[in-house]
């Protein structure tokens, strides 16, 4: 990588970074006051009644699902917006006329991506805090998964955005895929509880798999094995990685 | 001397059927400042849009600088700047922020990006703007703002489509000044524009391009020479009776001055003559030099007529 292409991500990724605090009332703030609020609901009103989940009190149980829920959203959310919006206001004609290599644009908002999915995870941790203890069985399968996850997402959003055409095209895909898949996906519950024929529909979820091998690195439990878990989320880090690439080079729903 | 552009075979459909560029040829030398004209829908945006990679051209080549666009599109890229027809930056950003980072994107270093910055913005009379939100600009501070943007890679090609649409004559001329400038610093320009003044004031050499074709290349002395009428313009020392414009197939442009056409054949001599014998003066007189306009409408009528019959 030679000086130049060095300076271009570098510029990319301190423009998302200084977008995403610029208005971090929309994109800090909301993330942060939705996960209070599941946790004062789930786990503390209601998960008093639930009693153990996964060998675990409710509460320990479904905040590393909450956290990994909150990473998926954001992450998403903010390369979506951030790279439609540049379609939208036609400003992303500034990267598409400078030499920066493809790939530079895609990480670079990747980054944007990631930085936004780690504020807000680590928020939504310290927030947990305040409702109960957090263990830590291996904090480098916290880290990787997490850091895979956003960015399976990131690339995800990212596909989404060079798609659409209008407003309504990014909140499509959230609204009928993202939140069903995360919602199914064992953020809530420990797939044991479902009967045999939903628990093999589940595993088609690649959610399962990261809320499950994030949820493996603080309690050491998962409804999955660890190493599947990691073959899939990195399986889909390249595939996407791979289409993301292919579409910026054909310019697909950016040059005409 | 160099080619800066060289555009060979270049054909462009769009999605929609829409047949905008029908095997354009074109070649720009360096170091001059090219006039693209044409009326409205004839494919210069087109054009423009496929030369700085925004658009893709369904067939044929561009070279810039010898670099050609389907080998090495990065390096293409790299030689050129671009001004838009459309407002392209983000509104909610800083003047400052949109050209540093332009400036990143080419690679160009902060420290060095920032300083170029503060010279276009000053050159571009935008210094003052350089930290409100962009979308506060005015139309015509907008369009320079684009400007000093499609310097900060000190591009060897500035095109500039329709750099002019909105702003004032004054601000007009200190945008022209700024074109010559920097063409004499040694930067090729190419610019599209609907006022025909703006070509023969910047440039030598046009095209006039027409439904997606160049239906005339050549200097727009070479133009103006095809044409068999001329305007002058005379100021006398009263004010002309209707009589006297009648009989000389005048037209009156203000209280003492008349404009009238003199085919080229005609000698001069003889219209002095009568206007002696009615006992008027001329003060002064002067070419109406913008005949352009007239010869460019003739042109694209020529064109359109014949794609008609066709
Ligand atoms: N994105 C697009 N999709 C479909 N057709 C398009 C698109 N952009 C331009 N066209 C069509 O291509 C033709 C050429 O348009 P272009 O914008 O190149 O003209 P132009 O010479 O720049 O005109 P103007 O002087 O109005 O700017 C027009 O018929 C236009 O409608
Ligand atoms: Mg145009």
């Amino acid at each position: 990588m030679n000086s130049k292409t060095l300076t271009a991500l570098f510029t990319l990724g301190r423009k998302e970074i200084v977008r995403i605090l610029r208005i971090w009332s929309q994109t800090i703030l909301p993330p942060a006051i939705t996960m209070t609020l599941y946790f004062v609901i789930f786990g503390n009103l209601i998960g008093k009644r639930i009693g153990q989940m996964g060998g675990f009190d409710y509460m320990s149980f479904i905040v590393p699902g909450l956290v990994m829920m909150s990473v998926i959203t954001n992450s998403y959310g903010n390369i979506v917006s951030s790279f439609f919006g540049a379609k939208f206001s036609k400003h992303i004609e500034e990267m598409l006329v400078s030499p920066m290599p493809n790939w530079v644009i895609l990480f670079g908002h990747v980054l944007g991506a990631l930085a936004r999915g780690l504020m807000v995870g680590s928020i939504v941790t310290v927030i947990a805090l305040f409702f109960t203890e957090i263990h830590v069985y291996n904090i480098w399968i916290v880290i990787s998964t997490v850091v895979l996850t956003s960015v399976v997402f990131a690339l995800g959003g990212f596909i989404n955005a060079c798609y659409a055409t209008k407003f309504d095209d990014i909140a499509i895909i959230p609204a009928f895929i993202l939140t069903p898949l995360t919602y199914l996906g064992g953020v809530f519950y420990s797939i044991s509880l479902l009967p045999p024929f939903w628990q093999s529909v589940s595993k088609f979820n690649p959610v399962l798999y990261m809320v499950n091998a994030f949820r493996y690195g603080f309690l050491g439990v998962s409804d999955v094995n660890i190493y599947t878990a990691y073959t899939v989320i990195i399986s889909f880090v390249v595939i996407l990685t791979i289409i993301c690439l292919y579409m910026l080079k054909k310019g697909i729903g950016l040059r005409t | 001397m160099t080619i800066a552009l060289k555009v060979s075979n270049l054909k462009k459909t769009y999605k929609n059927g829409t047949v905008a560029l029908k095997g354009l040829d074109l070649e720009v030398q360096s170091g001059e400042i090219f006039a693209l004209l044409g009326p409205n829908g004839a494919g210069k945006s087109t054009l423009i849009g496929i030369i700085s990679s925004l658009v893709n051209a369904t067939s044929g080549e561009v070279e810039v600088f010898g670099d050609s666009l389907n080998k090495d599109r990065n390096k293409v890229k790299s030689h050129i700047g671009l001004v838009p027809q459309e407002f392209n930056f983000n509104m909610f950003e800083k003047p400052m922020d949109v050209l540093v980072n332009q400036a990143g994107y080419y690679g160009v270093p902060r420290k060095i990006a920032l300083k170029r910055a503060e010279k276009y913005l000053k050159q571009l009379q935008l210094w003052d703007k350089r930290n409100g939100m962009s979308r506060m600009l005015s139309g015509g501070m907008k369009r320079r703002l684009m400007i000093a943007r499609a310097m900060m890679n000190e591009p060897k090609l500035l095109i500039l489509d329709e750099p002019t649409a909105g702003v004032d004559i004054e601000i007009r001329r200190s945008m022209w000044e700024f074109v010559e400038q920097i063409a004499k610093d040694g930067t090729t320009i190419i610019l599209t524009t609907h006022y025909l003044e703006e070509a023969e004031q910047l440039c030598k050499n046009i095209a006039i391009i027409n439904h997606g074709e160049i239906i005339q290349n050549t200097t727009i002395k070479q133009l103006l020479t095809t044409l068999d009428i001329e305007t002058f313009i005379l100021d006398l020392d009263k004010k002309p009776t209707d009589e006297f414009l009648s009989q000389l197939n005048a037209k009156i442009t203000d209280d003492y001055s008349i404009q009238l056409d003199v085919k080229k054949s005609e000698a001069l001599n003889d219209v002095f003559k009568k206007i002696d014998a009615q006992g008027y003066k001329v003060l002064s007189m002067r070419n109406k030099v913008n005949r352009l306009e007239e010869l460019f409408f003739k042109m694209t009528q020529k064109d359109n007529n014949k794609e008609k019959s066709a």
